[in-house]
Formats: C-alpha cells, sequence, structure tokens
C-alpha cells in the first residue's frame, strides 16, 4: 500500500472528522492533494462510510443489543448472498456476518426492549423459509466496540523532563 | 564522644568532576507546577503494547523470576542475530557478540570502560545525550568534543571530525538518529567518517537506540560499514522503538572481544537484565512489528506536525529526520536557550529543554519532543507563538 494512503486511511479510522488541511498539515502532503486521494478513496470503495460511536446509555436511550445465530438452508441456484441480503435490509439488523462452525449467519439485533428484539426475531427472522433455526443471545454490557473501548482511559504518569 | 565529620570529603574526584546537570534544576522548576505541557519528556507517551505486557504478566505467573545467563536470555540473543540478519544483513554471533544490558544506559558505561585506559581521549560529538560526557570521565578517559552545526542538518562531517583526532584518541561516541537534534547521517558521510576511523585505528560506540525511529530514508548501523563491524560496538534497545522505557532493556553488539570484556563489568554491577523485561523483549522482536511501525507513522505525522507549527510561529526548524524531536532555533530572540526555557516555562507553563544541555552546540535551540499528544503539541504550538510574539514587541 502506498505509504500516504495509509497515513490517510489511519488518521480516518481514527477520527473522520480530520480536515483535509489537517491531514496536509500531518503528512506533509498539499491540501489538494488529500482532498483528491480522499476523494478517489471513496469512489472506489475504500472508504465505505464515515460514522460515530455513540454511547447512547449515558443520554438514557437504553437500547438493547442481541447476537442471533442463523441456521439455514440454501434453495437450489441461491448461495448465502439472497438470504443475507434479505435479513441486511432491516434497519434493526446492525451487522450480518457468514461464518464457519456450527451456525451459518450471526447478526446483531438493536431495539428498544428485549420484547421488541425478541419479537423482531420471531415475526422478521424465524419465519423466513430459509431459516431453520435461531438462537438469542441479549448483550449484557459492551466493554469495546469496532476498537474503541468503552470506558475512561487510566492515565499513565511521566516524568516531565526526562532525557 | 566521637568527632562529626563531613561525608563530602569520601565522595571521589571523579564524580565531583562531572559537571552538573543543568537539568535538575529545570526539573525542580517544573515539579508543583499545574497545567503545564510537557514537550521535554525524553520517552514515548505510548503504553508499551500489550501483547508484550501480557507475555510479562505470563512469566510473572509462571514464577519466571530467575537470574538468566550474564549474558542475557539465549532466545532473546538469537532472536537479536535473526532480526539483525534480515534487516541489515549483519551477522551477530549469539553466543559472543551480543550482551543484555539494564537499559542502552548500562550498555553505555560498561562499553566505554570497557575500552577506556586512564587518558585516552574520547570524541563526543555533541549536541547528543547527556550521559556520554560523564561516562568517559568516570572511566578516567578525557572527552574530547566535536560540534554538529545546524547547516549540515546536524549530521556529522570527516571536516569536523579530523582536526579533534590526536594520538591519544582511543574511540569515539556516536549517536544517530540524534537527541537531541533527530538529525540522521547519510551513508555516504558515514563512510568518510569510516575512513578516518581506519586512518587513526579508532574504536566506535555507536548508539543506535532510535533506530527504528528513521521518517525519511533507512536507518544504516555503523557496524555495516565495511570493515566497521569488529570497530564499533553497537548500543540499542527497546525503549523507543517499543515504548518499554521503565522496563530497562538494551543490548551490546560486537566483536567477541569486546562483548567479553564488557561482560566481566556487567557480571559485577547488574549480574544480568531483568528477566520479566527480557521476555517482553523476546515478545516485542518476534510480534511486535505490527504495532511498533504504527506508532512510528504517528510520530511521523506529529513530526511533520509539529515543524510546521514551529515554522508558522517563526522559530525556524530544520527537518529532524529521525528520533522524536525537533529542535528549533531560537538563537535569534535574544535569549539564551536557558532563559529562553525557564520564561517560556514560567510564562505559558510549556516545558521543553534548553539545547545547551545537550553541549554547548545546542545554545540557541530547543530540544522539543514531539511523543506528545497532538492536542498537547497544538497548545504548545499555540501558547509559544503567544511568547514568542510577547518577545518581538
Amino acid at each position: 500500500m502506498d505509504e500516504k494512503i495509509q497515513h490517510i486511511l489511519e488518521i480516518l479510522e481514527n477520527d473522520a472528522r480530520t480536515s483535509p488541511e489537517e491531514i496536509a498539515t500531518l503528512t506533509g502532503m498539499s491540501a489538494q492533494e488529500v482532498s483528491q486521494t480522499i476523494a478517489k478513496l471513496e469512489e472506489t470503495g475504500v472508504i465505505r462510510h464515515y460514522k460515530t460511536i455513540v454511547d447512547w446509555d449515558l443520554v438514557g436511550e437504553n437500547y438493547v443489543y442481541a447476537v442471533i445465530e442463523l441456521k439455514v438452508t440454501l434453495e437450489r441456484n441461491q448461495g448465502y448472498q439472497a438470504i443475507a441480503e434479505r435479513i441486511f435490509k432491516f434497519p434493526e439488523v446492525r451487522s450480518v456476518r457468514l461464518l464457519s462452525g456450527n451456525y451459518d449467519i450471526s447478526l446483531t439485533v438493536r431495539g428498544k426492549s428485549m420484547k421488541d428484539v425478541a419479537f423482531f426475531v420471531a415475526e422478521k427472522i424465524a419465519t423466513l423459509d430459509q431459516v431453520q433455526s435461531t438462537s438469542t443471545h441479549f448483550v449484557l454490557k459492551t466493554y469495546k466496540e469496532d476498537g474503541v473501548i468503552l470506558h475512561e482511559p487510566e492515565s499513565i504518569q511521566r516524568l516531565p523532563v526526562s532525557f | 564522644m566521637r568527632p562529626p565529620c563531613d561525608p563530602s570529603k569520601f565522595v571521589a574526584e571523579a564524580v565531583k568532576s562531572i559537571p552538573p546537570s543543568g537539568i535538575r534544576r529545570f526539573f525542580d522548576l517544573v515539579s508543583g507546577l499545574e497545567d503545564i505541557i510537557s514537550l521535554g519528556v525524553g520517552e514515548p507517551d505510548f503504553v508499551t503494547p500489550w501483547h508484550i505486557r501480557e507475555m510479562c504478566i505470563h512469566s510473572l505467573e509462571k514464577g519466571q523470576t530467575s537470574y538468566t545467563s550474564n549474558y542475557g536470555l539465549p532466545e532473546l540473543r538469537d532472536e537479536l542475530t535473526r532480526t539483525y540478519y534480515r534487516r541489515y544483513g549483519l551477522d551477530y554471533n549469539p553466543a559472543s557478540e551480543i550482551l543484555i544490558t539494564t537499559g542502552v544506559s548500562e550498555a553505555l558505561d560498561i562499553a566505554i570502560r570497557a575500552v577506556v585506559n586512564p587518558g585516552d581521549e574520547v570524541i563526543v560529538v555533541q549536541p547528543s545525550y547527556v550521559a556520554y560526557v560523564p561516562s568517559v570521565i568516570l572511566a578516567g578517559g578525557k572527552p574530547v568534543i566535536v560540534s554538529t552545526h545546524r547547516d549540515d542538518d546536524f549530521s556529522l562531517t570527516a571536516e569536523a571530525l579530523e582536526p579533534a583526532i590526536t594520538s591519544k584518541t582511543k574511540a569515539i561516541v556516536l549517536n544517530f538518529p540524534n537527541n537531541p537534534t533527530g538529525a540522521i547521517m547519510q551513508k555516504e558521510g558515514m563512510e568518510d567518517i569510516a575512513d578516518l576511523v581506519v586512518e587513526n585505528d579508532l574504536f566506535v560506540i555507536s548508539d543506535e537506540v532510535y533506530e527504528c525511529l528513521t521518517y525519511e530514508g533507512t536507518h544504516v548501523p555503523f557496524s555495516s560499514l565495511e570493515g566497521m563491524k569488529d570497530r564499533t560496538v553497537m548500543l540499542n534497545g527497546f525503549s523507543k522503538a517499543y515504548a518499554m522505557t521503565g522496563l530497562r532493556l538494551g543490548f551490546a553488539m560486537g566483536a567477541p572481544n569486546i562483548i567479553h570484556s564488557m561482560m566481566m563489568i556487567h557480571q559485577y554491577c547488574m549480574l544480568c537484565a531483568p528477566i520479566t523485561a527480557q521476555v517482553g523483549a523476546i515478545e516485542a522482536l518476534r510480534n511486535g512489528k505490527t504495532e511498533m511501525e504504527k506508532m512510528v507513522r504517528e510520530y511521523d505525522r506529529r513530526r511533520h506536525f509539529i515543524v510546521k507549527g514551529f515554522n508558522s510561529i517563526g522559530l525556524e526548524c530544520c527537518n529532524p529526520r529521525g528520533a522524536f524531536y525537533a529542535f528549533p532555533y531560537i538563537g535569534d530572540m535574544g535569549l539564551s536557550s536557558s532563559e529562553f526555557a525557564e520564561r517560556l516555562l514560567d510564562e505559558k507553563k510549556v516545558v521543553t529543554i534548553p539545547g545547551d544541555v545537550f553541549g554547548e552546540a545546542g545554545e540557541g535551540f530547543l530540544r522539543c519532543a514531539y511523543a506528545a499528544s497532538l492536542d498537547d503539541i497544538r497548545k504548545a504550538i499555540e501558547r509559544m507563538g503567544d511568547f514568542v510574539d510577547g518577545l518581538k514587541q
């Protein structure tokens, strides 16, 4: 990978709000070169999306999350893509993954309450023809989300002066 | 009743002859102040990568708390041999040409003691790390200073070195990438130095602890130059590259005679380096490349940021190609380095290190470590900009 692209992606993955001017300062590139590179990365789908990780608990929005394991049967001429597409179009579904092992697909679902999530799975997911079985695991606590640790960082005391 | 005594009379002359460190006083000024931003540190602001810490913890849980061989754990020396062969094609025998030490500080002390006879002259290139001159003095040698200059991007030239060499010169201490200037040496310039070393039959002590923090070009170990392996002891360690400062682990690589002589001292003053740190170092060499390179890229971004920042507030700053220090020029501000740094601390609560701490050649400069968060660097530059504006009025 081009070193400049690596710098840009690392900076944006860490903080998507970093402006092209700031990235230019950090990398020794011109702001124009940064903007053009980012535009190309967006166009080619290397950069998929910019988003914010929110701790909704802190504003009293107590979302309930669950990880759902699905076993599916595949229909003739249709791979996993078809069932995945049916599922990922529901806004309640936050992530969809095809896995190796005892079951096939893993979803993360978000709802306002446990009842909400349970009904969604029972009505929308379990009833799909290809779905053989579902197993729902409610999330009790999230410690780390997409590389971000969700609690106050420890501060390390260093000497203010050293050689 | 027995008479009282003045214990100061017991202090050895060699210790008394060590010049006072300007930094002690500075340290006292800093302690107790609130809301300071420090660009004064000489260590990474990262914590040791977790996989390394985890390996240290695991070794403690297993009860790995014994002495090791005086030379250090064989597995660690094997890893170092592999690492330096892979990086530079250097071939050091793990059984006889590598010594694991308690930080580079110890390696430096025993390397100098291993080669210096009383009265020998040792050339120290400055500005440079503060320990070289005292180490030479404590070994009974005579430090001879050679200065590097801003016009040469603080790299050492043969022209500057040659006049300092006398019949008494035994060794030369090099430190590239350099603390405090961030300078590196180009291979051609090093070849000229190597010629002088051979002509005058000198030994080279090369402190390369910032090796992995080279941002432009590639690091060239002095020992990798033709004919230099047996004339050089390379000192290096894990503190800077793997953010392991407090674990105190360094190493020396050189000819068997030299390494053995260093071990003769090491076995009595240190016995062995701490085993926990050695275990961590093995893990660092085996699996630490990805995280280390990530930290290096982060430093590189801060380097661009701080150099641009200094130039934008009117402090001329040449491009540091290695280590994690910027060395802006403040010599045209009407203050000495110490006055500048003290007033900056007093008035703006920004800690920097006056350049003359690293030798007279550092007068007129400030060492500013960018091993600090971008936010802190940004705030420090703002405050320094205000300070410089105030001086100009």
